[in-house]
């Protein structure tokens, strides 16, 4: 008899116990508890915080657990759960120049004010597995530094900015549209990119990003300055009337200077591309800088020169993992009927045009 | 559950979609752009008619969903599941009892009425996608009727292949006006589209809402001499007998034997009751 789509409902129900299991794995080994998820994979916790635009650590920890550490799946837990979330408004600006830097480094400038700081990162590690690491070895911690980290640190981009020789942005003084509440349309400006690319898949904007160093729309960047830290979120609250700390989030910020000898409508001077993302995330910040230079060609009055990284349709539509994974994972879902209509097309043509062939013999079939 | 909003979606979200919606219906077969929400599904799986049917539905409503005409695929299984965890809303297996009805890839072979909607899952609403990548110029085409690309394409399928190519996801023509795309139901179920039901087509991922009237004209592209077949498998249903239905094809054996059965199980089932005796 035909069965080939009975009984759909309990074998969702065992699928997914069995996905229960899975993911707790063999039980004599301890679970892992969301605490230790957020305190020693805070980097995974970051990507999931930064694509699934919702900062929160604990939560983002959660996702990554239920998720057995799929992160794109752990991305789209909190992008389903944020998107239930009321909107209470908008906060200031950060004002990232007040950050509490952990890391803070020019590579155009061998100084400058407020110093290069290393902080905490994989740079100039040698990539040697740590064999220690797996003998359960426990460190001890550093020493404070002598000296404290300046208050403030002036962006690195200023001083070029006083000199006259990098472009100036606009104020535009018009409040950016949401992506989340409002649907993408085309051409988007720069503020929408910007959150698109923040959100994006770190492995696209990144191979975008990369395209454009290989002479994909090549545009020269230098990282003027990339900094982490935490900065304080304020908002206007209108029953105060004036503007109060709601809380502090970690950010990484990149400024990228990219050369550039002139257009049409600009003399020369250098220009910039942006990357801020949630959490320590230097690889994004830096390849979001790259790709939003790059998408930046018609505002600078440069050639379009019909490269991936230029077309911001091609990018903002295909940057988001959560569309792309579900688009590219649903032709796993029946497609019989159109499967069947195709069937019928491709043997009506055959028949046709065998027909039309006296020297082979007929369709057997 | 009272952990969330009748429906999942919050009023204010729903609001904006059923402004989409009305829009949709005043401007037949015109794809109207709407903020699209994360879905605790995936995209491509169904979340523009979700959000669509979320929108609809009232807790006066029985709804049923159907994929591949089927009501117990599992696609549909977990979108009912989903409505009646977040609505707790009557569900049916019933074409004719049901007042919303959600589908992916098929429009039920019982005739819908003034008292129904049907709302399609869309996975691509652009018709002239493959023809054009770029939404700026599709949108433009649509704006100024430049259509010539599409009888084109169509042309070039029947130099090539002796017919049009084309055997689901049939363009249509709404009211002589808008090029639409019907979603990927075969072009069996094409002429069934002008009918007496609401159609409603959400794409999630792709931020689009279209919607259909009741009797809104609804002409499948052709040509004169080469008019428009709506084509089916040559069988008829080896289970319920029906001749008129869309079948799909079953293999039952190793050799490859095979049978062909109604796509539509409601319709199937009901049928086999009422003519039994009906041979296998």
């Amino acid at each position: 008899m035909y069965v080939a789509v009975k009984g759909g409902e309990k074998a969702i129900d065992n699928a997914h116990q069995w996905l229960d299991e899975k993911r707790r794995g063999d039980v004599s080994i301890k679970e892992l508890t969301l605490e230790q998820i957020r305190e020693q994979l805070p980097l995974a916790v970051n990507r999931v915080m930064a694509e699934g635009s919702l900062f929160d650590p604990d939560l983002a920890a959660l996702a990554i657990k239920q998720s057995s550490g799929d992160l794109i799946e752990a991305i789209f837990l909190i992008r389903a759960y944020r998107t239930t979330l009321a909107r209470f408004g908008m906060t200031q600006p950060i004002k990232t120049e007040n950050m509490a830097c952990i890391r803070r480094i020019s590579a155009t400038f061998k100084d400058a004010p407020g110093g290069q700081i290393l902080g905490p990162t994989f740079d100039y590690t040698h990539r040697l597995l740590d064999f220690q690491l797996a003998a359960d070895g426990e460190r001890g911690n550093l020493e404070p530094a002598d000296t404290p980290v300046a208050e403030q640190m002036p962006h690195i981009t200023d001083y070029l900015k006083k000199e006259g020789i990098i472009q100036s942005e606009p104020v535009t003084g018009t409040q950016p549209k949401d992506l989340t509440r409002e649907p993408l349309e085309l051409p988007a400006a720069r503020a929408l990119r910007l959150q698109a690319l923040t959100r994006g898949d770190e492995g696209f904007i990144l191979g975008m990003a990369y395209s454009t160093q290989r002479g994909y729309g090549r545009n020269h960047p230098f990282v003027g300055e990339l900094r982490v830290g935490q900065v304080e979120v304020e908002m206007d609250i209108p029953e105060l009337g004036f503007a109060i700390e709601i809380g502090e989030i970690e950010v990484t910020e990149c400024e990228t200077v990219n050369q550039f000898t002139g257009s049409k409508t600009e003399p020369p001077q250098f220009t910039r591309g942006y990357g801020l993302t949630f959490g320590h995330n230097e690889r994004k910040a830096i390849s979001m800088a790259l790709v939003d230079r790059a998408l930046r060609w018609d505002e600078l009055g440069e050639d379009n020169e019909g490269v991936p990284a230029q077309d911001q349709e091609f990018v903002l539509y295909h940057s988001d993992n959560i569309q792309a994974t579900g688009f590219l994972e649903h032709i796993k879902l029946p497609h019989y009927v159109d499967f069947q209509s195709e069937l019928e097309l491709i043997r009506k043509l055959r028949t046709e045009a065998l027909a039309k062939v006296d020297t082979l013999p007929e369709d057997a079939s | 559950m009272n952990d969330y909003n009748f429906g999942y979606l919050d009023e204010q979200t729903k609001r904006m979609i059923r402004r989409a919606i009305l829009k949709g219906l005043a401007i037949p077969g015109y794809q109207v752009p709407f903020a699209s929400r994360e879905m605790p599904m995936p995209y491509g799986w169904g979340t523009g008619g979700v959000q669509v049917s979320a929108a609809t539905l009232i807790p006066e409503d029985t709804f049923k969903v159907i994929d591949q005409g089927a009501d117990d695929t599992t696609n549909a299984i977990s979108i009912r599941k989903f409505f009646e965890k977040t609505s707790g809303i009557d569900v049916t297996e019933t074409t004719s009892q049901a007042t919303v009805i959600q589908t992916r890839h098929r429009i039920p072979e019982t005739p819908l009425t003034e008292d129904q909607i049907l709302v399609y899952q869309v996975p691509i609403p652009e018709p002239l996608r493959f023809l054009e990548p770029s939404e700026v110029e599709t949108r433009k085409m649509h704006a100024l009727e430049e259509y010539g690309l599409m009888h084109v394409k169509l042309y070039e399928d029947i130099s090539r292949h002796g017919a049009i190519a084309t055997s689901y996801a049939y363009p249509v023509k709404i009211e002589g006006r808008y090029i639409m795309d019907p979603s990927p139901i075969p072009k069996f179920d094409n002429p069934k589209m002008e009918m007496a039901a609401i159609q409603l087509f959400g794409a999630g991922r792709e931020q689009r809402i279209y919607a259909l009237p009741p009797y809104t004209q609804v002409v499948s592209l052709d040509f004169e001499d080469y008019p428009f077949e709506a084509s089916k498998a040559d069988h008829a249903c080896n289970i319920c007998g029906a001749e008129n239905t869309y079948l799909d094809e079953v293999i039952i054996d190793d050799a490859g034997g095979r049978i062909f059965v109604c796509s539509d199980t409601d319709f199937c089932a009901n049928n086999q009751t009422a003519g039994e005796g009906k041979p296998q």
